[in-house]
C-alpha cells in the first residue's frame, strides 16, 4: 500500500507574504517541497527569492522591519506558531549563504562542531564521529582530515563553502537551504557543490536559490520562478525549462530579460 | 596638455611634501620628548631607583619603588573596575544599541569622553573621599576607571561593528541564541581588537595625574593598602618636578622616563595584539 501523499511532504508554505515594513517582497506564495527533493528558486535580482528562502527558517524576521503573513509548515506544523522556538527551528533547518562564512576564530573542527555544541554538551567520541560524518557528506573530509585543528580561514573559498555545508549538516537538519551557494566560487568549486546537492538529497530536503539557470536545471527536481515577489510558475524542472506555461518564464529562461 | 600634466605633477609633489613634513613634525615631538627623557633621566636609573623608597628632602639617593608599585595597584584596580563595564557597554551598544537607550548611552559616553580628567577627580573626591573621610587609592582607581569606561565603550563598539554581518547571520542560522552569537562569535572575532583597545585605554590612564591629586593623593612611604593614600609615578613626578631641589628634579626626570617606558610597553603590547589579529585573518 502506498503511503498517503501527505507523508512525503515535509516543508510547505501557504499563502506566504514577506514584508519589510509595509513593502511586500514576497507575495502570497504557496509552494510544497516534497521530502528528499531539490527545489531551485530562480528569478532576476530583487525578485524575492532570497527573502522567501529566509522565511523558511525564520531568518527574515531578523531583518530590519521583517515580518510575514501566511504559514510555513514543517511536517504539518506552523513554524511561526508562538509555541515554536525560532532557535530550535533553525537547528532543524540548515542554511548556507552566498559567501563562505566560516567562524574565523575557530578551527575547522570547531566550525563543524559549532552547531552541535550549541545544542548542549556531548561526549567527545560522539562529537568526533558527527564532525567526521558531516565533513564526509560535504566531500571535504579527505582534504582536511590531517588539519582539523587548523584555522578554517586557511582553506580555499570552495573548501570554506563546503565547510559551511558540513557545519550546516552536522546538527542533522531535515531541510537544507542554500542561498546562491556557488555565487563566489570558481567552476571547480561550483561543480563540487552541485554534486553535493545530488548526494545530499537522499537524506535532506533541499531548497536552493540560484542565479544560474544551468545550475537550476542540473541540480533540481522542481523549479520555482519568481518575479517581482510573485511566484510565476512552479513545476518539474525539465518541464519548466522545456515547456514553460507562462510567457514570463519563457522570456526569462531564454534570456530575453532578467 | 603638457602644461596641465606638469601642474598636476607639481600639485601632487607639493601635497606629498606637505603631508610628509607635517607627519615629520608629529614624529619629531615624540622623538624629542623621548630623547630628552633619556638624556636627563637615564643617568639616574639604577637598581636602587627601582627598589628603594623616597628619602627625606635634602638627602640624596632613594628611589620610587612605592610609586611603581602604587601605579601598578591603582591602574590595575582601575582596570578591574573599568574594563568589564567598558567592554560590556561597548558590546551592548554594538549589538543592542540601535534604540533610544543606545542613543542616550552613546551620547553620555561621548560627553564623558570629553570631560576633563580633573573634573572626574573632583567627582571621585565628592563621592568617595569625602564620605570616607580620607584620601585613598581606591578613590583614585575609581576616577581612572570612570575615565576608561567611555573610551573603552566606544572603541569596543567600533571594533565589534567591524565584524561582518554575515558571521552573525551564520551563527543565528545554526541555531545560536542571540546572546551566544554575541559572545561566542562576534566578541571572539573582535577579541584581538578589544584587547588592543583595553591596552590603549590602560596606557592612557596610567599617565593621568589630575584625577589622582585629590583622590590617591600620593604617599612618600611604601603602601599597598587601597584604602589609604598611595603614590603613583605621575604624582611623584608632579611633586618632584615642582619641588625646589635639584635632587628631586633629577628623580622626576627618571620617574618620567620609567612612566613613559611603561606606557610604551603597553602600546607595543597593543601593536602585538593587532598583529595577532591580522595573522589570524590571513
Amino acid at each position: 500500500m502506498a503511503p498517503p501523499a501527505d507523508a512525503r511532504l515535509q516543508l510547505q508554505t501557504v499563502r506566504l507574504t514577506a514584508l519589510y515594513g509595509r513593502r511586500a517582497a514576497v507575495k502570497d506564495v504557496s509552494i510544497l517541497f516534497p521530502k528528499h527533493t531539490v527545489t531551485a528558486l530562480i528569478g532576476p535580482s530583487g525578485c524575492g527569492k532570497t527573502t522567501f528562502l529566509r522565511c523558511l527558517n525564520r531568518m527574515h524576521e531578523l531583518s530590519e522591519g521583517g515580518w510575514i503573513t501566511g504559514k510555513v509548515l514543517l511536517d504539518g506544523e506552523d513554524v511561526y506558531d508562538p509555541s515554536i522556538d525560532a532557535i530550535q527551528l533553525r537547528r532543524r533547518i540548515g542554511m548556507v549563504f552566498q559567501r563562505p562564512t566560516p567562524f574565523p576564530t575557530m578551527s575547522i573542527y570547531d566550525n563543524v562542531a559549532a552547531g552541535l555544541r550549541v545544542n548542549g554538551r556531548r561526549p567527545r567520541a560522539e562529537l568526533d564521529a558527527a564532525v567526521e560524518g558531516a565533513l564526509r557528506r560535504a566531500a571535504l573530509w579527505d582534504e582536511v582530515k590531517d588539519r582539523l585543528r587548523h584555522s578554517a580561514l586557511a582553506l580555499s573559498g570552495g573548501q570554506q563553502q563546503r565547510l559551511c555545508v558540513a557545519r550546516a549538516l552536522a546538527p542533522e537538519p531535515d531541510v537544507l537551504l542554500l542561498d546562491e551557494p556557488t555565487a563566489s566560487l570558481d567552476p571547480a568549486g561550483t561543480q563540487h557543490i552541485e554534486e553535493l546537492c545530488h548526494e545530499l538529497k537522499a537524506r535532506y530536503t533541499i531548497v536552493i536559490v540560484t542565479h544560474n539557470l544551468q545550475q537550476a536545471a542540473r541540480v533540481s527536481d522542481y523549479t520555482a520562478f519568481f518575479f517581482l515577489g510573485d511566484l510565476v510558475e512552479l513545476g518539474r524542472t525539465e518541464e519548466l525549462f522545456t515547456k514553460p506555461t507562462k510567457e514570463q518564464t519563457e522570456a526569462y529562461i531564454t534570456g530575453r530579460f532578467g | 596638455m603638457n602644461a596641465r600634466r606638469w601642474r598636476r605633477r607639481l600639485t601632487s609633489g607639493g601635497m606629498t611634501g606637505l603631508v610628509a613634513l607635517l607627519s615629520f613634525l608629529a614624529v619629531l615631538a615624540l622623538v624629542l620628548i623621548l630623547g630628552d627623557l633619556v638624556v636627563r633621566g637615564a643617568s639616574s636609573l639604577d637598581w636602587s631607583f627601582f627598589t628603594k623608597n623616597p628619602v627625606p628632602a635634602g638627602e640624596s639617593g632613594g628611589g620610587v619603588a612605592n610609586a611603581i608599585v602604587g601605579t601598578a595597584i591603582i591602574v590595575g584596580l582601575a582596570g578591574l573596575i573599568g574594563l568589564p563595564i567598558g567592554i560590556g557597554t561597548g558590546l551592548y551598544l554594538a549589538e543592542y544599541g540601535s534604540g533610544r537607550l543606545g542613543w542616550v548611552v552613546r551620547f553620555v559616553a561621548d560627553v564623558l569622553n570629553g570631560t576633563p580628567s580633573i573634573v572626574v577627580g573632583i567627582f571621585a573626591w565628592t563621592w568617595l573621599v569625602k564620605p570616607m573621610g580620607h584620601f585613598s587609592a581606591l578613590a583614585g582607581s575609581v576616577a581612572l576607571a570612570v575615565l576608561m569606561v567611555p573610551m573603552l565603550a566606544r572603541t569596543t563598539e567600533e571594533i565589534v561593528r567591524l565584524v561582518p554581518h554575515s558571521l552573525r547571520e551564520a551563527a543565528l542560522a545554526l541555531g545560536y541564541p542571540r546572546w551566544r552569537t554575541s559572545l561566542r562569535v562576534i566578541a571572539r572575532t573582535a577579541l584581538a581588537g578589544i584587547v588592543t583597545g583595553c591596552l590603549v585605554g590602560v596606557a592612557r590612564v596610567a599617565g593621568e595625574t589630575a584625577p589622582l591629586l585629590f583622590t590617591a593623593l600620593g604617599n612618600l612611604n611604601f603602601s599597598t593598602s587601597v584604602l589609604h593614600p598611595m603614590q603613583t609615578l605621575s604624582l611623584q613626578i608632579y611633586v618632584y618636578a615642582t619641588g625646589p631641589f635639584d635632587e628631586w628634579h633629577r628623580l622626576a626626570w627618571a620617574a618620567a622616563l620609567v612612566l613613559m617606558g611603561l606606557v610604551l610597553l603597553l602600546s607595543l603590547a597593543a601593536r602585538w595584539a593587532i598583529r595577532q589579529r591580522h595573522g589570524a585573518a590571513r
